[in-house]
């Protein structure tokens, strides 16, 4: 399973560089008149729904009884990572033209950019424990520390709701869908309290 | 910096096809950083330059008195002489939420989309009102091209080849009365034909409404709009007839005109019900206002290219300063944005 969803995880990205590849060959593209723009929303979008897919997993799991699906969770959220970098390295490159100044005020000034910032510095940590001889060594504090994803995933939808100027249809797919994956968790909690 | 001024460095009248265009980029990119921050945004004498025209078909189709009509244009003054962008990207490149919030769905959705019969509305205080067919409201107009920057609210900027004619001379034909402070502007309300206004979870009301001052209406460089590079608009561009005001960000220049109503109040605005803190009434293009959400000091030029810098500084009045800055001389524009 795991070389399919690996393989399927890489579809965007080879896209995009296809993409990317045939616009500076001068040939035809679908990236349209503001090929960077275009590429900054892909990849944002990709990684939200990598993130939703990454907390699926669980819920599948159980649901389904089907324990093998547990081993691609990693390989989803590292895509998810993968796509998020890849989103605001072309922000940086392609939007701001690498005026890093630029993006200073704009982590400070603009609270779309703000808490889409504090999402990706949320997903670093996740990222760089996601290895089994980090599992094994923060052993019971691995689980606590990923739970930061329960943050992470809230502060990337309000990141898409504020940003979104006119039609809320796209921003509240997505938060309803994350919406009914972070209800799933707290379904111990709320059933013994009630 | 890697911020440069986008500088006219050939003269209008050379001007003819896309081709040159593309000559041109190459010749920007390899003149570099040599070039100054000599803008001369506007032409004052009268171009001897070709209409510019394309040679795709164009979709949605338009009466012969049109295509007659169009064939007549000129080329006319207030033109910039930057490089013009290709057709196919002012046409597939469109903000028009009636048609759909991404940028290729209005050229998707808008090809079925006919525009003839069209008629407009004409109310409110001036001495001739009523309905009009859009060959009664065009019929004393001669065309002529005007080639504006078109800066967008979102940071983006074209130079686009319109053809029409001054609002101002529509707007004397119905002879507004002295209570007439406000043109009032509304596009077509049909949700049959215009997806968008079906959205459930759209967070603007439609229809689409718009509105200027009298003095801005009147102003020489507001300009009625039913032509692109030599020929019909595409419904994607506002057909059949749509406004243009090149100082002010592209939400004010409203598509698909329905309706003119004369005021003596304000109208209010279609953004400025949806985001009354992001989008004012004045709308002109400033640098030194932020959009909540993005700077407004720069702008991208686009068809954009990844590898090259596209990125300049966005002018006051988006460079149309010496036709219309004395309208706002005693305004805050820091508050009235
Ligand atoms: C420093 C961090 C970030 C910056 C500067 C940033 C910036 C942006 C910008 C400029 C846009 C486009 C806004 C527009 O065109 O109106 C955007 C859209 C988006 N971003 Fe981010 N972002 C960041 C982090 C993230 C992260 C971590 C995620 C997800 C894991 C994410 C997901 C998205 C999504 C889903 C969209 C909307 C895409 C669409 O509308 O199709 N962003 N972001």
């Amino acid at each position: 399973m795991k070389p399919v969803v690996f393989a399927a995880g890489l579809l965007p990205l080879g896209y995009c560089i296809w993409q990317v590849v045939s616009l500076s060959l001068g040939k035809t593209h679908q990236l349209g008149a503001d090929p960077g723009e275009a590429i900054v929303l892909f990849n944002g979008e990709w990684a939200l729904r990598f993130l939703l897919l990454t907390l699926c997993v669980t819920p599948v799991r159980q649901i389904f009884r089907w324990p093998e699906i547990a081993r691609i969770r990693r390989m989803l959220g590292l895509f998810c990572f993968t796509y998020a970098v890849l989103h605001v390295c072309s922000y940086i490159a392609f939007l701001l033209e690498f005026q890093f100044s630029d993006l200073f005020q704009d982590v400070l000034k603009r609270p779309y950019i703000t808490v889409g910032f504090t999402a990706l510095m949320g997903l670093i940590p996740l990222a760089a424990t996601s290895n089994r001889w980090m599992v094994r060594r923060l052993k019971q504090r691995w689980r606590t520390l990923h739970r930061l994803i329960y943050i992470i995933l809230p502060l990337v939808l309000v990141h898409l709701i504020w940003l979104t100027r006119s039609d809320y249809t796209e921003a509240i797919v997505y938060s309803v869908v994350g919406a009914l994956l972070l209800a799933y968790r707290l379904r111990p909690y709320l059933r013994r309290s009630g | 910096m890697l911020i440069k001024r986008n500088t006219p460095a050939i003269k209008s009248s050379e001007i003819t096809d896309e081709q040159l265009y593309i000559n041109r980029r190459n010749l920007l990119k390899t003149a570099g950083t040599a070039l100054g921050a000599m803008a001369v945004p506007v032409l004052a004498n009268t171009p001897k330059r070709k209409v510019l025209r394309h040679d795709e078909t164009v979709i949605g189709s338009t009466p012969d008195w049109m295509q007659e009509k169009l064939g007549r244009t000129v080329p006319g003054n207030f033109s910039t002489d930057e490089p013009v962008t290709p057709f196919e990207y002012i046409t597939k490149y469109n903000n028009f939420y009636e048609f759909g919030t991404d940028k290729e769905d209005p050229s998707r959705n808008a090809k079925d989309f006919h525009t003839d019969p069209w008629s407009v509305e004409i109310m409110g205080e001036a001495e001739v009102t009523g309905q009009f067919t859009l060959e009664d409201i065009l019929r004393p107009h001669p065309l002529e091209e005007r080639i504006y920057r078109l800066r967008c609210v979102e940071a983006w900027s074209m130079v686009v080849p319109w053809i029409g004619f001054p609002l101002a001379d529509l707007i004397k034909r119905f002879k507004p009365t002295s209570k007439a402070k406000y043109v009032r502007f509304e596009t077509l309300f049909d949700p049959e034909r215009m997806p968008g206004q079906r959205s459930f979870f759209s967070a603007i009301d439609y229809p689409y409404v718009e509105g200027l001052r009298m003095d801005e209406a009147t102003n020489e460089l507001a300009l009625m709009v039913v032509g692109l590079y030599g020929q019909h608009l595409p419904p994607q561009n506002g057909a059949p007839l749509r406004l243009v005001i090149p100082w002010k960000y592209g939400f004010k220049s409203i598509k698909s005109i329905v309706r003119i109503e004369f005021t003596s109040r304000r109208p209010r605005t279609t953004w400025e019900r949806s985001a009354p803190n992001e989008y004012g009434f004045y709308a002109n293009v400033n640098p030194n206002v932020d959009h909540p959400r993005w700077s407004q000091a720069t702008e991208r030029r686009l068809p954009g290219s990844l590898f090259r810098p596209q990125r300049m500084e966005t002018m006051m009045f988006n460079g149309y300063g010496p036709q219309v800055a004395h309208l706002y001389s005693d305004l805050n524009l820091k508050r009235n944005f």
